[in-house]
C-alpha cells in the first residue's frame, strides 16, 4: 500500500496503518478528514445500521446561475464522495444500545446544508422521539448551501425546530464536532446538544477564520476556532480522539439508559 | 457559432464557455467524428452565452433593489419604535456580560395591547453607525433578544422583531464568546414562545444574524428589502473568485420579496411608497403600523397552542427536493 504524507507533520504514514488508525497520525495524532461512510464504520455496530431518508434528493429548484450550475456539481460531489448528499442518518446500534444517527460528509459540497440535509434531519429528529432513541449527530459543513439561496438559510430553522421536539420529549441528544464545523450548521443543530464532544484539530465557529481575516485587517491567532480554545472558553464538554469516540458515546449512553 | 458574442462576456465566466469550446474542436479533428456536425452542442453554447446576457440585464435590476435595501436615508428600526409604539420602554443587557447596542429592545403598547419589540437598528451617519456598530450583533444582542422574548412570553406580549443587519459581527471576541450557539439558541427560543411573533425585513437581512431574529409566525418583508443566504459580495467572492461577480450572485440568490414570497419563505410584501421608502419614511412607518395592528387582531383568535405549532410547521415544511 503507498504511504500517505501526514498535512500537519508531513511525516509519511504507512496506507494501512493509516487506514486502521482511522486516519489518524501516528506521529503527531493530527486527526485527518473522514468520510461519512468510513465514519460511520468505525462507529457503529457492524451491520445494524439502517438508513432512513435515503431517497430524497437535491434539486436546482432556483435555477442558480454560477460558472458551473448546481446539477453539475451536484454530480460531481456524487462521483467523488460516492454519497447522493452531505449527510447520512438512519438508526443504528453503539455497543449495543440503539441510537439515532447522523453523519455529514465534509467532501459533499463542503458538507453544505441544503434541504435534504435539513429534510434528513427532520426524519431522523422524528425517528428518534418515535423510537424513543437517543439522537447522536456527527457534524461538518461549511455552511447553509448557496445554490438553495435563502431556502437554505431556512433549513437552519427547521433543524432547529427538530431539535426542540427531540428535547421536549426527554430524549438525549449529543453532537460531535468534527473539522471543520461553521456557519449555518454551528448556529443550529450543531450547538443545540446536551453535550458537545469536539475531535481534536476540529475548527468550530460561526465566521471563518478568512471572514475574521477580512473584517479585521489582521490574521486571527492560530488557535482560532480549535477544539482546545473552544474547551476552554466554554463551548464543548470535551475533546475526545477518534479512536475512543466510539467507547466515549457508549458510555454516556449507558448513562441515560 | 459566433465567436463575436464571446466578447460581451467576463471572464470568468468565458473560462468554462472556452473550455467547452476547446473540447468541441478537439472532437471534431479525430477521424471518427469526420462530417459529423456538433450543431447542438454550438446551439447550447450559444444558449449559454445569450442566458448570461439575460442574466446581466436583470441583475442590474435586483442590484437596484439591493442598493435601496443598505439606503442609508430608510427608517430604521427606531423611526418604527418612535412612530409605531406608545409609551416604550427601552430594556438592555443580556444579564451575563454585557449590552450590545446592535439590537435594541424594549416594551411598548399599540392598538391598545403591550408588545415587546426587538430590532436590529443600522444607524444613519458614521457616529450613529459606530455606536450600533452597522447593525452586526454580538452575543450579547442575541442573549437580551432571548431574554426579552422570555419575558414576553411569561406576560402573553406578542414579539415584534425588526430586521435589518448585514450578518451577525465576524470578530474573535464575539466567536470566543459563542456567536454560533447565541444565535442558536435565539432561533430556538422563538420557537418555543407561545405568543404570537411578527417579524419585519425593512432593510437588508444578512444571514443567520437576521434569521435570529426572524422565527415569525408572520414574516413580513418591506418590498425593497432583502433576505439572503449570504451577501452578493461574500457569494461572488466565493463562487466567481472575485468581485466580478457580485451582481450576477445578487441575481442567483433570489434575495428580493418577490422571489422569496414565491419561495414561500416568507408570507407577505409590504408595499413601499413609490420609489422606495426613503422617499416618505413616515409614510412607510404608518403602513407599518396599520399591518402590525391587523395581523396583531388576527392571532388574537388563535390559541397558544394554536401559535406555537403553526410556527413550527411552517418553518419545518420548508425546502425543495425529489422524493
Amino acid at each position: 500500500m503507498e504511504k500517505i504524507k501526514c498535512k500537519n507533520c508531513n511525516k509519511e504514514i504507512d496506507g494501512e496503518t493509516f487506514l486502521l488508525n482511522s486516519r489518524v497520525c501516528p506521529y503527531c495524532n493530527y486527526h485527518h478528514t473522514i468520510g461519512a461512510r468510513d465514519r460511520l464504520q468505525i462507529t457503529v455496530d457492524e451491520n445494524s445500521f439502517v438508513e432512513l431518508g435515503k431517497n430524497i434528493n437535491s434539486v436546482d429548484f432556483l435555477n442558480f446561475f454560477d460558472v458551473k450550475s448546481y446539477g453539475t456539481r451536484l454530480k460531481e460531489a456524487k462521483l467523488k464522495t460516492g454519497m447522493n448528499e452531505a449527510i447520512i442518518v438512519g438508526e443504528a446500534k453503539i455497543e449495543g444500545i440503539g441510537l439515532a444517527i447522523g453523519i455529514m460528509d465534509f467532501g459533499f459540497m463542503g458538507g453544505s446544508m441544503g434541504s435534504v440535509v435539513g429534510e434528513r434531519i427532520k426524519i431522523l429528529a422524528g425517528h428518534s422521539i418515535e423510537k424513543n432513541i437517543p439522537l447522536v449527530i456527527f457534524c461538518t459543513s461549511g455552511g447553509a448551501r448557496m445554490q438553495e439561496g435563502a431556502v437554505s438559510l431556512m433549513q437552519m430553522a427547521k433543524t432547529v425546530s427538530s431539535i426542540n421536539r427531540v428535547k421536549e420529549n426527554k430524549i438525549l441528544y449529543i453532537s460531535v464536532i468534527t473539522n471543520p464545523t461553521s456557519g449555518g450548521v454551528s448556529a443550529s443543530f450543531a450547538t443545540l446538544a446536551d453535550i458537545i464532544i469536539a475531535e481534536p484539530d476540529s475548527l468550530f465557529c460561526f465566521a471563518g477564520p478568512r471572514v475574521i481575516e477580512q473584517t479585521i485587517k489582521k490574521s486571527p491567532p492560530p488557535d482560532f476556532g480549535s477544539a482546545e480554545r473552544n474547551l476552554k472558553n466554554g463551548q464543548v464538554d470535551m475533546i475526545v480522539n477518534r479512536n475512543y469516540l466510539k467507547k466515549v458515546l457508549a458510555n454516556i449512553l449507558r448513562l441515560f439508559e | 457559432m459566433n465567436f463575436k458574442k464571446l466578447t460581451e462576456i467576463p471572464k470568468s465566466y468565458l473560462k468554462e464557455i472556452l473550455g467547452a469550446l476547446s473540447k468541441l474542436e478537439k472532437l471534431k479533428k479525430i477521424p471518427f467524428f469526420t462530417g459529423i456536425h456538433f450543431r447542438d452542442a454550438e446551439r447550447d453554447l450559444t444558449r449559454k452565452i445569450d442566458d448570461y446576457k439575460k442574466y446581466e440585464r436583470e441583475a442590474a435590476r435586483v442590484w437596484k433593489i439591493v442598493e435601496l435595501s443598505r439606503n442609508e436615508k430608510r427608517p430604521r428600526t427606531l423611526d418604527y419604535i418612535n412612530g409605531i409604539f406608545e409609551s416604550f420602554v427601552h430594556l438592555s443587557g443580556d444579564r451575563l456580560t454585557g449590552d450590545d447596542k446592535s439590537i435594541i429592545t424594549g416594551l411598548g403598547s399599540v392598538g391598545g395591547r403591550t408588545v415587546a419589540v426587538i430590532g436590529h437598528n443600522k444607524g444613519r451617519n458614521i457616529e450613529e453607525r459606530m455606536i450600533y456598530n452597522f447593525g452586526m450583533s454580538i452575543p450579547q444582542g442575541y442573549r437580551k433578544s432571548r431574554r426579552i422574548m422570555e419575558l414576553a412570553d411569561r406576560f402573553g406580549f406578542p414579539i415584534i422583531t425588526f430586521v435589518d443587519t448585514p450578518g451577525a459581527y465576524p470578530a474573535i471576541e464575539a466567536e470566543d464568546n459563542g456567536q454560533a450557539g447565541a444565535i442558536a439558541k435565539s432561533i430556538s427560543t422563538m420557537f418555543e414562545v407561545k405568543v404570537p411573533v411578527i417579524s419585519i425585513f425593512i432593510g437588508e437581512g444578512g444571514s443567520g444574524g437576521a434569521l435570529a431574529l426572524a422565527i415569525g409566525n408572520e414574516v413580513a418583508m418591506l418590498e425593497n428589502s432583502t433576505y439572503s443566504v449570504i451577501s452578493p459580495e461574500g457569494c461572488a467572492a466565493i463562487l466567481w473568485k472575485g468581485p466580478s461577480g457580485t451582481r450576477l450572485a445578487s441575481r442567483s440568490l433570489r434575495l428580493t420579496s418577490r422571489d422569496l414570497i414565491k419561495l414561500k419563505v416568507i408570507d407577505k410584501i409590504i408595499s413601499e411608497p413609490i420609489g422606495g421608502a426613503q422617499n416618505a419614511p413616515e409614510r412607510m412607518v404608518k403602513i407599518v403600523k396599520k399591518y402590525i395592528i391587523n395581523v396583531l387582531d388576527k392571532y388574537s383568535r388563535l390559541s397558544t397552542e394554536e401559535i406555537k405549532i403553526g410556527r413550527a410547521k411552517k418553518f419545518e415544511s420548508m425546502g425543495f427536493f425529489d422524493s
